[in-house]
């Protein structure tokens, strides 16, 4: 029987389907972002087409190059406003987040539903159980005129997580692990089945930022079930029905990974590839010019509590820079209403409009000839943040913060073990 | 589809989107013929001066990983590159090329070298390498991708059949 991207696309399409078969297939959500929109427009129009057959169902972000370092963006961005304005969709505009941030948090990523987003870390939402794939613009295009799109049905990987993740160690570095054990292109045309005891042991948004990084080993999307934790998140935000997904106890897996992350420690993504995954060790005390916390992988509040309190009252090491985008407005205010912001500030970081534009080199924080950055993102492509001689090197939140204070790549179970 | 006969530009493994185009270039504009000149600028540059129309792209495992940007087959396209050859490609870009028409093959690429001349037969799914004068076996394209390729890509198609007709 079937796994959880067979189910949710067996109950879509109102018929069993297993993997390899192809379908079309109603699509409950759907979002593009001033990075793919443009084009999304192009390839309406060039389809003929006129409505967006679900205007309440489909999101533009104005997050990537937010807000606009130059005119010919702003003139982007002027027509993404228009497009959903005559259409009576959805728009989050500059400042509102980062859109794998906002749409969870709007409540339009939810159990059991279909979401396509025109941005290849769409993934985030599996964490939610929503099988949630990132498309092309015509793909998207396509969708917002029929509603639907069609898939071949992913085979699934089973990653399954066991022991208990030690102090100082987050789900950023099983994300890491995850994205080092697999490589690349680990998973390519798959699903990811996340689960086992430790993944129920952390918060949802702990959860999205693994389902965020399953992109980096080329999946499909990265789906975990919707346990008490995600219904409670989601209801009160919830914009339509919705309906948990679980596999079946003899469902089908291309692989079943089983792993004990108890001593996993922190772990560093190396430049310029995400699966260049090693523990912390090998890099300790690693020159740092600039430290990046934020991002639809690492953005959210409770990467930013975690932030302050491996901090605590130190300022940012002398000759660092420390650049913190909040990843949604919901975001920043709860960092102010406790006083993270205020803290963040006074110990001498830049805290910038919740926005993608360091990650992936638009504006707010590109790096010099010969840089080094830390960030908490989720890639570290050469040319990433914007130079191609500056290299970028990933980690969580907690190794992200302790660096920023220390200068140096440095380990934050000094402080929190 | 007609068969295809152009020069190799060989590239490595896990080639992504931020090196077909780096993302400081696609939010800026919306015209692939200026953005097409930067293609690979990150890892070779120079490239799109070594391009004659009809030229491959010949490459290793898991070409075109990373980001969704679509850019990135129209980009190569605007170039002047009329088929990717790669041992294995990433999903997105994979499914953006049939969409917008770029045809992409995946077979080995082990034994084709920088400046091959190749012949490419998409319908009987072969590349024959005329410089050193032998056969590749490529990977079948699913038979819905051969559709929308075939109809010049996902727009044709919905303008053709006013929606999906692929079941």
């Amino acid at each position: 029987m079937g796994t959880i991207a067979e189910n949710i696309i067996s109950n879509h399409v109102g018929k069993g389907v297993r993997a390899n078969d192809i379908v079309v297939c109603p699509v409950d959500f759907m979002m593009s972002q001033d990075g793919t929109t443009p084009l999304t427009i192009r390839a309406f129009k060039e389809m003929n087409g006129k409505k967006v057959a679900r205007p309440d169902r489909y999101a533009v972000v104005i997050d990537h190059n937010a807000p606009s370092p130059m005119e010919a963006v702003s003139n982007l961005h002027k027509e993404m406003r228009t497009f959903s304005k005559e259409q009576g969709s959805i728009l989050f505009d500059v400042g509102e987040g980062v859109c794998h941030v906002l749409v969870p948090e709007q409540g339009y990523a939810l159990p059991g539903s279909v979401i396509i987003g025109a941005d290849s870390h769409t993934t985030t939402y599996g964490a939610l159980n929503a099988f949630a794939t990132g498309v092309g613009s015509t793909d998207m295009a396509a969708a917002l005129i029929s509603g639907r799109t069609w898939f071949k049905v992913p085979q699934t990987i089973k990653l399954e997580y066991v022991g208990k993740l030690p102090k100082g160690s987050y789900s950023k570095d099983i994300a890491l692990r995850m994205c080092g054990r697999l490589t690349a292109n680990g998973a390519t045309y798959k699903a990811l089945e996340i689960g086992g005891e430790v993944i129920n042991s952390l918060s949802v948004e702990a959860r999205m930022t693994i389902s965020n990084m399953a992109v980096e080993t080329g999946a499909k999307a990265g789906l975990m079930v919707a346990d008490k934790k995600v219904i409670d998140y989601v209801s009160g935000r919830a914009k339509y029905g919705f309906k948990g997904v679980e596999a079946d106890a003899d469902a089908k897996y291309e692989q079943v990974i089983k792993e004990d992350v108890s001593d996993l420690g922190p772990q560093i993504a190396c430049p310029p590839d995400v699966d260049n995954v090693v523990p912390i060790e090998k890099v300790l005390g690693q020159h740092l010019d600039q430290v990046f916390i934020g991002t639809c992988t690492n953005g959210r509040i409770e990467d930013l509590r975690i932030v302050a309190d491996v901090m605590g009252k130190h300022k940012v090491a002398k000759g660092l820079r420390l650049i913190v985008a909040p990843a949604s407005r919901e975001v920043m205010e709860a960092a102010m209403d406790c006083g993270i912001i205020q803290k963040l500030v006074k110990a001498g970081a830049a805290v910038t409009t919740p926005s993608c534009g360091p990650c992936v080199g638009t504006c707010n924080g590109i790096p010099s000839d010969d840089e080094v950055v830390l960030s908490t993102a989720n890639r570290n492509f050469k040319g990433r943040m914007g130079n191609t001689k500056a290299s970028v090197y990933l980690s969580s939140p907690a190794t992200a913060a302790y660096s920023a204070i220390k200068g140096c790549i440095s380990d934050p179970r000094e402080v929190l073990a | 589809m007609k068969e295809l006969y152009g020069r190799t530009h060989k590239f490595g493994d896990n080639i992504n989107t931020d090196y077909i185009i780096a993302g400081k270039y696609k939010f800026k504009s919306t015209d692939m013929n200026e953005m097409a000149k930067h293609l690979m600028e990150d890892i070779r540059p120079g490239f799109y001066d070594e391009i004659e129309d009809g030229d491959f792209i010949v490459a290793g495992h898991n070409f075109g990983m990373g980001s969704s940007r679509e850019q990135a087959p129209l980009v190569i396209k605007a170039a002047g590159i009329t088929a990717v050859i790669a041992k294995d490609f990433a999903r997105i870009f994979y499914r953006n090329c049939i969409n917008v028409g770029l045809p992409v093959i995946e077979c080995d690429t082990s034994s084709i070298e920088e400046g091959d001349e190749l012949r490419i037969d998409l319908e009987r799914g072969f590349v024959l390498n005329v410089t050193k004068d032998s056969r590749i076996k490529a990977t079948p394209l699913p038979s819905v991708m051969v559709k929308i390729l075939n109809e010049g890509g996902l727009a044709e198609h919905f303008k053709k059949h006013g929606g999906f007709n692929l079941e």
